[in-house]
């Protein structure tokens, strides 16, 4: 037998850089009132959601994440020929051949990093970073750049009165790289494909193309069973995954769920019983629910207004469609 | 041992005090949840789960609807409790 040559990468692994790219059309919930029999008030307290952003025409899945990744690379200080991989994470880039990270890859100047995407729905930002992780330490990559970004504004069903607010577009990524201390910590992660019908795409696009349905595909969710999930269940996740870094709450300056309704984001921090100094991303109010760019984005913004810093322990959970969740601690860029 | 009616009927209401700042004495048989006390739909989940614990007892996604009243909640909780 021959022997094979270990791979070994870096000891451990960090983000390093953090940007977003949020739409330039903000609209806000009267926009939304065209379409539905509702309110601002009751969207405001289903939702703690006042605007979202639109992407337009322009603003395509690969173009966000352009402008997105470009601002994470100067960030990280590093330049994109340094980049051996890119991961991105979507459920609303239409072209799903080829993946639209190898565009990303080649307009952003990587030399032929590694690219491909994830689909991992609300939790595909954090299923990323571990991904990029394990490259990492396992020596396939040094530095790597994870995309989470969505224009769910295209299935967004404007006439359905349960998930019309909810949706925004956007982009956000991180570039991941080598450390010498731990940075990243262990990922608890998992799926419930049992709970699949809970938030799903209304139906196939064959079934669209056959004419079978006339309406364009849409994702729909059962808001009370997601809502249960989301508080309860992940709040176990999120203890979990602060148990496996070996943290308490009193540990943690910063907490970043998944932003799918400040709600849901209120319950959580009551049933993880978070202490008072722990700062709590709210950037749905302003951003919607962008999915698998909502944990980014959300970082990005605190570290821009100085709610967050460098260098403080933050608790990131993403949660969505499959249903799949990803909870992990990490040191903010 | 299983709670009774009026034990249940207080601990519903010490539960909608906490989640929805209803006062107690607000919560009685024929309330309705939403139109009566104020329960949002998210907020019902949050009532749920906390009967769930105090009454050991599981009340499905599927059955939360039904519990229109503070009397269907009572008579399932009293019907199902463990």
């Amino acid at each position: 037998m021959s022997k094979i040559k270990p791979s070994r990468g870096a000891p451990y692994a960090r983000i390093l850089g953090v940007g977003g790219y949020r739409p330039t059309r903000v609209v806000p919930n009267e926009v939304i009132l065209e379409t539905i029999d509702s309110s601002d008030e009751w969207i405001r307290s289903r939702s703690g959601i006042e605007t979202r952003h639109w992407a337009s025409d322009e603003e395509t899945v690969a173009a966000m994440s352009i402008e997105a990744s470009g601002k994470a690379i100067a960030d990280a200080g590093i330049s994109a020929e340094q980049i051996g991989g890119v991961i991105v994470s979507t459920v609303s880039h239409f072209k799903q051949t080829p993946a639209v990270a190898t565009e990303i890859a080649d307009k952003l100047g990587t030399a032929k990093a590694a690219a491909f995407d994830i689909s991992a729905g609300c939790a595909g930002f954090v299923y990323g970073l571990t991904l990029a992780k394990g490259m990492i330490v396992e020596g396939s990559a040094e530095y790597v750049l994870v995309i989470g970004v969505e224009r769910l504004s295209d299935l967004t069903d404007l006439e359905d009165r349960a998930t019309a607010f909810l949706f925004g577009d956007g982009a956000g990524a991180v570039v991941v790289g080598p450390s010498q201390e731990p940075a990243i910590g262990p990922t608890v992660w998992g799926s419930e494909g049992d709970k699949s019908e809970t938030i799903k795409q209304t139906v196939p696009w064959t079934e669209y193309r056959s004419g079978e349905v006339a309406k364009f595909p849409a994702i729909t969710q059962e808001g009370q069973a997601v809502f249960r999930w989301a508080v309860f269940e992940m709040a176990k996740v999120a203890k979990e995954a602060l148990d496996a870094s070996g943290l308490s709450p009193d540990d943690l300056d910063v907490f970043i769920p998944h932003q799918a309704n400040e709600r849901i984001i209120d319950s959580m921090v009551k049933t993880l019983k978070l202490p008072e100094h722990v700062t709590v991303a709210r950037d749905v109010r302003t951003t919607g629910n962008t999915s698998a760019a909502s944990i980014p984005l959300a970082m990005e913004r605190l570290l821009a207004t100085g709610e967050a810093k460098s260098g403080d322990t933050a608790l990131v959970i993403g949660f969505g469609a499959g249903l799949v969740y990803a909870a992990t601690v990490v040191t903010l860029p | 041992m299983a709670a009774t009616q009026e034990e249940i009927v207080a601990g519903l209401a010490d539960i909608v005090n906490e989640i929805a700042g209803i006062p107690v004495e607000d919560v009685q048989l024929d309330k309705s949840f939403t139109d009566d006390l104020d329960v949002d739909s998210l907020s019902m989940v949050e009532v749920v789960v906390a009967a769930e614990e105090r009454f050991d007892v599981k009340i499905p996604d599927e059955d939360v609807k039904n519990l229109k009243t503070v009397g269907d909640a009572t008579d399932y909780i009293l019907k199902h409790q463990g």
